[in-house]
């Protein structure tokens, strides 16, 4: 997927900038900056929220634009933050995910339908919640859920929007450790959004960090995650260590009082 | 998979057969008591005053019934599931109101007889249209998306249309005032056959049409957004199912006058009572409704017989009890 000099945004206010950057297949993306960066608004320019001003989005090779609603949802498959949603179970949920492959007058799942559905539905570890409504499961719950739905579109892109949010480590971890098995395993392209710089740090192959409409610094973990990196855009002194297992950059915060009697 | 697909066909088999039963009720109940045997011996002889009674008085009324009971509940359905709100229903659009307003205009004016027997669900259906215009232009055709601007355009709407007939209610002749006020409340007494096989026709192609966006619905319950990333073009979907339902209730309105609570029971209760997947909860809702409103056409005429009831009073009644009754027995609220 190749992105080329996007211009988008709101009427009146923020705009993105320009930005071009390449996602190679099969990589684990992340895209991180501050508040008010331009990571929503990159992520609303790319699932089509929000119209480009100018700009392309190429996938293979074929322009974004040219695809009908159905075969763009066949190739990219989008997790939102969050998904409200009343009286209805994990596994009609799920199975909304082949919406994109129904035909014309085509009312009933097929049985193929019903395998993939439980299939991703195993992947991800909810089959056991299949017959339980979406709406009574936690908020990582939900989060396995719905990427078990987005897999079940079968797309070459999954796309995120900070799915770790408002989860503690032990779902936030559950999830990135699947969105890396599915990479590695499937080979499945992964572009995400995250807050955590060290979560980013661990996962991603690749990391592209915006600040102010553009992008600051585009690279591996080790190439973006460094102090100087990071003070230049979230204005914020960090030290940053290797983490001993993992060998990948690891941030640490330092408090005011402690940064001033050590100055 | 198999197994909900035969829930579905047995749900559906149960509702035929319970319409069949009340469309043999509501032939046999009325001034003259026929017995089930007696109306097969009727119809099948095709002659004499009782099968006039059935065929041409009592049949077209239960056809009527039938068809309106299920456009407005469809359309409160479609409302519903465009908007991801359980609260709001065709009337809140302020549709009714146009029509209501439409419908007092001829009767002051004296212009009952410009199209016949037709001039009232005419003008009923011209005011109808133009609210559901007003209505587009001022909130749906930009923010469509926008529920509270959408609804509170057509609550605004309602209530100056409601003014407006007040005004021409205070200012008109007793006898003027007592048609807009019987119109209002609503009848299912239609003398023109053809205008009943209109409203029958209109509300079965609505029913179809809005079947086929029954996938559509489904996504559309994970919001505009996630609907979209599924494929759907949300925005004109919205649209078209939009504009569906107004007509359909506009033109249920124009015939049998303000018929209130179906359009938000009816959905309520068949979601309360088999989920909310669209493919078989618009048949039954359309079934559903049409098997309520024939009921309420019974009571409404046999109540007090033989003068009759205006069918809202007993459905706002019926309908406001059952759902009292629904919400306070579910735990979790509807």
């Amino acid at each position: 997927m190749k992105i080329e000099k996007i211009v988008c945004g709101y009427s009146g206010s923020f705009l993105l900038k320009e930005v071009s950057f390449d996602i190679e297949k099969g990589l684990f993306t992340g895209i991180i900056g501050p508040n008010g960066s331009g990571k929503t608004t990159l992520f609303r320019g790319i699932t089509g929220d929000i119209g480009l001003k100018s700009g392309n989005i190429y996938f293979e090779g074929k322009n974004l634009t040219s695809f009908t609603g159905k075969q763009r949802a066949r190739r990219f498959a989008i997790v939102t933050q969050k998904i409200e949603v009343a009286n209805i179970t994990v596994e009609e949920f799920v199975l909304l995910g082949r919406f994109p492959y129904k035909k014309p007058f085509q009312f009933l799942e097929t049985e193929e339908d019903y395998r993939l559905a439980g299939k991703y539905m195993k992947m991800t570890g909810v089959y056991k919640y299949k017959d339980k409504l979406f709406s009574e499961l936690s908020g990582g719950e939900q989060q396995l859920v719905s990427i078990a739905k987005a897999l079940t579109q079968e797309p070459d892109i999954l796309l995120l929007d900070e799915p770790t949010s408002h989860l503690d480590i032990a779902h936030q971890v559950k999830i990135l450790n699947l969105l890396q098995k599915l990479n590695k395993t499937f080979k499945l392209t992964v572009i995400m959004i995250i807050h955590d710089l060290n979560l980013a740090g661990e996962y991603c192959d690749h990391i592209i960090m915006l600040d102010n409409g553009r992008i600051h610094t585009s690279g591996s973990a080790k190439e973006v995650l460094n102090y100087k990196n990071i003070e230049e855009v979230y204005k914020t002194p960090v030290v940053t260590r290797e983490n001993p297992i993992s060998k990948k950059p690891a941030i640490f915060l330092i408090s005011e009082r402690v940064l001033k009697g050590k100055m | 998979m198999k197994k909900r697909n035969t829930i579905w066909i047995l749900i559906i088999v149960f509702l035929l057969l319970l319409l069949i039963g009340v469309v043999f009720l509501a032939l046999s109940v009325g001034q003259i008591n026929f017995s089930f045997a007696q109306i097969l011996d009727i119809l099948s002889k095709k002659e004499g005053v009782e099968y006039s009674v059935l065929a041409n008085i009592r049949l077209p009324r239960i056809l009527l019934s039938f068809a309106v009971g299920g456009a407005l509940s469809i359309s409160g359905l479609v409302l519903q599931g465009i908007y991801r709100n359980p609260l709001v229903e065709p009337y809140t659009l302020g549709i009714s109101g146009g029509a209501a307003l439409g419908v007092s205009f001829a009767i002051v004016f004296g212009l009952q007889n410009m199209f016949s027997g037709l001039t009232l669900p005419v003008f009923g259906i011209i005011g109808a249209i133009a609210m559901i215009i007003l209505l587009y232009v001022l909130s749906l055709r930009k923010e469509y998306l926008n529920i509270n601007k959408v609804l509170l355009t057509g609550v605004m709407i309602s209530f100056m249309t409601s003014s407006m007939i007040m005004f021409i209610m205070a200012t008109t002749t007793s006898e003027n005032l007592q048609s807009i006020v019987f119109w209002t409340m609503g009848s299912l007494e239609e003398p023109n056959d053809l205008l009943i096989y209109l409203v029958f026709g209109i509300s079965l192609v609505g029913l179809v049409v809005i079947y086929l966006f029954s996938g559509h619905l489904n996504a559309l319950r994970l919001g505009e957004a996630n609907a979209r990333y599924l494929g759907i073009n949300s925005r004109a979907t919205i649209k078209i199912l939009f504009v569906i339902a107004s007509i359909l209730t506009g033109v249920s309105v124009s015939i049998a006058g303000v018929i209130g609570f179906v359009g938000l029971i009816i959905p309520q209760l068949l979601r309360y009572l088999i989920g909310s997947d669209f493919r078989i909860l618009i048949i039954t809702t359309y079934l559903g409704g049409a098997i309520f409103l024939i009921l309420s056409d019974i009571v409404a005429r046999t109540i007090i017989a033989p003068n009759q009831l205006p069918i809202g009073v007993i459905t706002g009644i019926i309908g406001g009890a059952i759902f009292i009754i629904a919400l306070s027995k579910s735990k979790q609220g509807i």
